[in-house]
C-alpha cells in the first residue's frame, strides 16, 4: 500500500502536477532519504519508459498512416526506382553547360599559371610531387636481395618460382576504395612516371598488375584497376569518403609507403586551401615524404578527407592533399564509360570507435605501394 | 545546397509528431532508402521497416535536448538506414553490403546503441505487460499508452467511479514496476 502511495506521489512529480510547496517537500524527503531516493529514481526511470513507449507507439500509427496514403498516391511502389538512369538523364541534360564551364576553367587556369610564372619567377619549383623515384643503386640493391631470396626459396621448396618481380623505377601509394572490382586511387602524377608497366604492391610484399582506368591530371587523381587473377578480394573497406570539406584544425593521419614498408603519419588541416589557393587542395600540416603521393588521409572517426598528392619545399611541414569530394566526382565521370561503370564505393565504416592503433591495423590493408617502370 | 534551417523545421515538427512533417520527411527521403534496400536484396517491405525504424531513431534524437544535426538531414536518415540495413543482413548470416553510395555517410553507431538500449527496455515492458494479466494489462494500456482519460476508463471497465479506477491502476502499476525491474538490469 505504501509503496503504491509512493508511486502516485512519483508520477504527480513527474507530470509536474505538484504545487511548488508540495514540490519542495517531495525534494526534501529525497535529499534527506538516499534509499526513497533510489526508489524514486527507478521509479521515474519506469515511468518515462512507459511514457516513451507510447510515444513510440504513436509514431508507428503515424508512420504507417503515411505509407498508406503515399501508397494509395503511388508515390510509394513496389517496383525499383531507376535512380541511376535519373542521373544519366540529369547528367545529359547538363553536359553542355558543364563543358563550357569546364572549358573556362581551363582557360581560366592556363591564364592564372602563366601569371604566377611571370610574376613569381622560381617559385614554380618549390612545390614538388611524392614520388620517389628509385635509384639505379637501389634498383641494383633489391636485384640481389630478390636473387638471394630466391636462392633461399628454392632451397627450402621446390615449389615453382613465383612470377618474375617488376624491378620498379619509383615508389608511391594508393589506397582501395572498391573491393568488388578492385579500384584503387592515387594520383595521376603518379601514374605518369609508369611508362611500361604499373603494379600495386601490398604490406606483404605481393605484387599485382594493375592497370590505370581514370587519370584526371587538373585535379591530380587516377584510379587503378588491380587486373591480376592472382589477387584475393578484400572485405569491404573500413573507411568512409567524406563528400564535405575538412574542418580547419581537424586532427587527421595519413599511412603510406615513403620506404619499403608502411608508415603512419599525424597532423592536422592547416589550410582550407592548396597551393597558390588551389581550391582542388587543401594544406595539412604534417611530414610526408618521396613515396607518400596518392597515401590516405583520415580524420579521427577514420573517414578518408583527402589524397596526399605534393609538399612546399621551401616550409618544412606543409602538405597538400586533393579533397576527398573530388574522388566521388572522378566516380561519376567514370561511370559514364562502358567499361568502367561497374565501379562502386565499397565502404563499411567501423573505425568511429576503434583508437588509433586498431585503426591502424585496419586500414593498413587497403594501403598500396604503386610501383612501375 | 544548405537546407539545415529547412532540417530543423522538420526535426521540431517531428518531436511534436507532427503529421505533415512526418509526410515531408516521407517524401524527401523514402526513395532514396527503398533504392538502397532493393539494390542490396531487400524487399519493398524490408524498405519500408528499416525507414520506419530510421524514423523511430529520428524521433528518438529529436525529442533529446543535446542533438544537433551536425549534417544534412538526408545525409543522417541515409547513414541510419543503411546502417540498420547492414545489421539485418549480418544477422541473416549475409554479410557484406555492397552500396553504391551515392549519398554522403556519417558514423551513426553511437546514435543506435542508445536506440538499441532505448528499444531493450520496450521489449522488457512489453514482456512485463503481457505477464501482469487482466484486467491491469487492459487498464494500463489504456491510461499509460493510449492515453485515455480516467473517466473514460472507469466507464469502459465499468468501474464505479475514476477513483477507483485510479486506486485499481496504481496498483497494477507497482506488479508491473516489479516485472520490469525483475527482468532489466542498470
Amino acid at each position: 500500500m505504501e509503496e503504491s502511495l509512493l508511486i502516485q506521489t512519483t508520477e504527480r512529480y513527474f507530470k509536474g502536477e505538484m504545487s511548488e510547496q508540495e514540490k519542495i517537500s517531495f525534494e526534501e524527503l529525497r535529499n534527506n532519504n538516499p534509499e526513497i531516493d533510489q526508489l524514486i529514481v527507478e521509479q521515474i526511470y519506469f515511468l518515462q519508459t512507459l511514457h516513451k513507449l507510447s510515444d513510440q507507439k504513436r509514431l508507428i500509427h503515424h508512420t504507417n498512416e503515411t505509407v498508406a496514403k503515399l501508397t494509395s498516391e503511388g508515390f510509394i511502389t513496389n517496383k525499383q526506382p531507376k535512380i541511376s538512369a535519373d542521373i544519366i538523364s540529369i547528367w545529359h541534360k547538363y553536359k553542355k553547360t558543364v563543358a563550357v564551364a569546364a572549358s573556362i576553367a581551363i582557360v581560366v587556369s592556363v591564364t592564372c599559371a602563366s601569371i604566377i610564372s611571370i610574376f613569381s619567377p622560381g617559385k614554380q619549383n618549390s612545390i614538388k610531387p611524392l614520388v620517389e623515384k628509385l635509384r639505379e643503386q637501389d634498383v641494383k640493391y633489391k636485384k640481389l636481395e630478390k636473387q638471394i631470396g630466391k636462392l633461399n626459396e628454392a632451397a627450402i621448396s621446390n615449389a615453382p618460382l613465383e612470377k618474375p618481380r617488376l624491378e620498379s623505377k619509383f615508389r608511391a601509394t594508393g589506397f582501395m576504395i572498391d573491393v568488388v572490382n578492385n579500384y584503387l586511387v592515387t594520383n595521376a602524377h603518379v601514374i605518369a612516371e609508369a611508362k611500361n608497366h604499373l603494379i600495386v604492391e601490398n604490406n606483404k610484399g605481393e605484387q599485382f598488375a594493375a592497370q590505370a582506368v581514370y587519370v584526371n591530371v587538373d585535379k591530380d587523381l587516377a584510379i587503378l584497376k588491380i587486373t591480376d587473377e592472382d589477387f584475393v578480394k578484400l572485405a569491404p573497406t573500413p573507411f568512409s569518403i567524406k563528400k564535405t570539406n575538412a574542418d580547419l584544425g581537424e586532427s587527421v593521419f595519413i599511412m603510406g609507403y615513403p620506404k619499403q614498408e608502411i608508415v603512419y603519419g599525424e597532423g592536422y588541416i592547416s589550410a582550407r586551401n592548396g597551393f597558390q589557393m588551389d581550391t582542388i587542395f587543401c594544406q595539412l600540416s604534417t611530414i610526408a615524404n618521396e613515396g607518400n603521393s596518392g597515401s590516405p588521409v583520415l580524420n579521427k572517426n577514420g573517414e578518408l578527407v583527402g589524397v596526399v598528392s605534393s609538399m612546399e619545399t621551401n616550409v618544412e611541414g606543409v602538405v597538400y592533399a586533393i579533397k576527398s569530394s573530388n574522388i566521388f566526382n572522378a566516380i561519376n565521370e567514370m561511370k559514364q564509360t562502358k567499361e568502367n561503370e561497374d565501379i562502386k564505393i565499397t565502404s563499411n565504416p567501423t573505425l568511429k570507435k576503434s583508437d588509433r592503433v586498431n585503426q591502424i591495423k585496419k586500414v593498413q590493408d587497403y594501403v598500396f605501394m604503386i610501383k612501375g617502370d | 545546397m544548405n537546407n539545415l534551417g529547412f532540417d530543423k523545421d522538420l526535426l521540431e515538427g517531428l518531436k511534436l509528431q507532427d503529421k505533415n512533417c512526418i509526410e515531408k520527411i516521407y517524401r524527401q527521403n523514402f526513395q532514396m532508402v527503398q533504392s538502397l534496400i532493393l539494390n542490396n536484396r531487400g524487399s519493398s517491405d524490408d524498405a519500408a521497416d528499416i525507414f520506419q525504424e530510421t524514423m523511430i531513431v529520428l524521433y528518438e534524437k529529436s525529442i533529446n535536448p543535446s542533438f544537433e544535426l551536425s549534417c544534412q538531414l538526408k545525409t543522417y536518415i541515409y547513414s541510419v538506414a543503411r546502417r540498420l540495413w547492414l545489421k539485418k543482413l549480418q544477422q541473416q548470416q549475409r554479410i557484406g553490403l555492397q552500396t553504391d553510395d551515392f549519398e554522403q555517410i556519417i558514423p551513426v553507431e553511437d546514435d543506435l546503441e542508445d536506440h538499441q538500449k532505448q528499444q531493450d527496455s520496450f521489449t522488457i515492458m512489453e514482456k512485463a505487460m503481457a505477464k501482469i494479466g487482466e484486467p491491469c494489462k487492459s487498464l494500463l494500456e489504456a491510461f499509460y499508452i493510449n492515453k485515455k482519460q480516467m473517466q473514460e476508463i472507469a466507464l469502459e471497465f465499468n468501474y464505479t467511479n475514476a477513483d477507483n479506477a485510479k486506486t485499481q491502476k496504481y496498483k497494477c502499476l507497482v506488479r508491473l514496476k516489479k516485472l520490469f525491474f525483475a527482468e532489466y538490469k542498470y
